[in-house]
């Protein structure tokens, strides 16, 4: 569980996070949402330490982070896995090496132990044939497949997605959800993700934050947000005209389940 | 300005003492040592022979242009080639043009880490970028450069034998016994010390520049200049210095 207290951040004069705090469970999806300039790619790198925070604690499983000794730090780095927007795979390196470029760093094991726990996560994103590519050889979706296996060869703890579906069709994007997903079930990790795909949030969203102008507007989940009245959260999600009749459809399904009519008589 | 000076030259130095830790991974730092004294010295031995091949030869052809006195002997074309290879032109001329290709080859490499996030990435598997990109870059600078140099200032020498044999300004007697006329060892070792100093400057200076790039593309190119520029004006002002201190 990654909790944050308090934090602020600002570059001189300019306040990014005002004072923001969440908590971001464990063996859930947790979605950051946001327009543009909301605050949320400082809100990540704030909690995977690429950025310090002016104020405030991020606490990994109780434990200041900032206050952490650098061996320390380095210890809970090395239980994060990220993705990054744009991949961030090391260009000169094939499929197979970016993915065992962490596991050569830290890993301990022979290299055929390596080799093998390289195919397993090449394999987990159906990546196997690719393993001797150059990043430059594959497309977008591929790229983003490779930098989910790199984030999980060393079993991490804390998954951190920038925007995983940007540049993507549609149906690429589904597939990187539903793997995201899967990933976050199957080994209980805390999964934090940074985007604006709706298709992510109504999906994926376990657990939802909502930034607007550096400050969390709204915390719910998926299924809160279809019968939200949060005006901003609104006008966000559900854009366009065909977002909100669809809104409207689902919130008629919803409706006629009993348990949802429970739940909107108690609020 | 000055103010810009400072804060440049200040981020310099911790980027200096940031790079001194322990490596995370002592077979990752050799791999990542060899495959830049490979790309350094292997990388740019070709640009190194034809240059000092042409410097060599022309260097001889000019000299023995101005000297057109009867009272000189002409093997003193040869002394003159010598010293002025080995003194100046084999470390700085070799360098200045190392500047360009290694120094932007560094920044733009180190540019392009930055902005497509790959140092983020490595930032955050708990690994010392500065430690893992940087310092290899600097050791193998220190270690090839030399060699890269040595290796300009024999070509050089030969090439000015060469351009004299076929010019049919002196045989290649009257050059042996110019290169053994008044031989000062000490010069071999300024030449050297020389270029310790400027392989230093050629993987720093465009480390910093690609190291702290900030924004994109046009960004990389600008900082890739900057750091060519840089290099070339500190490595002309390390002669200076150098050659009045030392010679």
């Amino acid at each position: 569980m990654i909790e944050l207290v308090n934090i602020k951040k600002g570059f001189g004069d300019k306040i990014i996070l005002p004072d923001v705090s969440a908590v971001m469970e464990t063996g859930k999806v947790n979605l950051i949402i946001g327009s543009s300039g909301s605050g949320k790619t400082v809100m990540m790198k704030c909690m995977v330490g690429l950025m310090e925070v002016d104020a405030g604690k991020i606490l990994y499983n109780g434990e200041d982070f900032g206050a952490m000794a650098d061996q320390e730090k380095k210890e809970i780095r090395q239980q994060i896995g990220m993705l990054f927007q744009g991949s961030a795979l090391f260009d000169s390196m094939t499929v197979e090496q970016n993915v065992m470029f962490p596991l050569d760093m830290f890993g301990k094991g022979t290299l055929r132990e390596k080799k093998a726990r390289v195919m397993e996560c090449l394999e987990r994103v159906q990546l196997k044939d690719a393993a001797k590519k150059f990043p430059a050889e594959i497309s977008g979706g591929m790229k983003k497949r490779v930098g989910i296996a790199r984030a999980i060869v060393l079993n991490p703890k804390y998954l951190f997605c920038d925007e995983p579906n940007s540049g993507l069709d549609p149906q690429t994007s589904l597939l990187i959800d539903k793997l995201i997903k899967e990933l976050t079930l199957e080994y209980n990790i805390t999964t934090v993700i940074n985007t604006h795909d709706m298709n992510t949030v109504m999906e994926s969203g376990d657990h939802i934050v909502y930034m607007y102008k550096g400050r969390k507007q709204w915390e719910g989940s998926n299924k809160d947000i279809i019968f939200s009245k949060d005006e901003k959260l609104n006008d966000f999600i559900f854009a366009s005209d065909f977002l909100r009749d669809a809104k409207e459809m689902r919130q008629m399904e919803m409706f006629q389940s009993q348990d949802w009519r429970n739940k909107l008589k108690k609020d | 300005m000055e103010f810009r000076f400072f804060h440049h030259f200040g981020s310099y130095l911790l980027m200096l003492k940031g790079m001194f830790t322990r490596p995370e991974n002592m077979r990752m730092f050799w791999k990542e040592f060899m495959r830049q004294c490979v790309d350094i010295g292997i990388g740019s031995l070709g640009i190194v022979l034809i240059i000092s091949l042409f410097m060599g030869g022309v260097t001889t052809l000019q000299i023995a242009y101005q000297l057109v006195s009867p009272i000189i002997p002409r093997s003193t074309i040869a002394q003159i080639v010598r010293d002025t290879i080995i003194l100046e032109f084999a470390p700085t001329l070799t360098c200045i043009v190392l500047a360009g290709v290694v120094g932007s080859k560094i920044a733009s490499e180190l540019g392009n880490m930055r902005v497509s996030e790959q140092i983020d990435a490595q930032e955050i598997m708990g690994i010392n970028t500065k430690g893992y990109l940087i310092l290899p870059k600097i050791m193998a600078a220190v270690i090839m450069i030399p060699c890269l140099i040595s290796i300009a200032g024999f070509l050089g020498i030969w090439g000015g034998q060469k351009a004299g044999e076929l010019g049919g300004i002196l045989s290649s007697d009257q050059y042996w016994q110019g290169l053994r006329q008044d031989f000062r060892a000490y010069n071999i070792f300024f030449a050297l010390f020389k270029s310790f100093v400027f392989a230093f400057i050629i993987a720093s200076v465009p480390s910093y520049y690609g190291y702290h790039v900030q924004g994109g593309a046009l960004e990389i190119g600008k900082a890739s200049t900057s750091a060519v520029v840089v290099t070339c004006v500190l490595i002309l002002f390390m002669d200076f210095v150098l050659a009045a201190l030392l010679l």
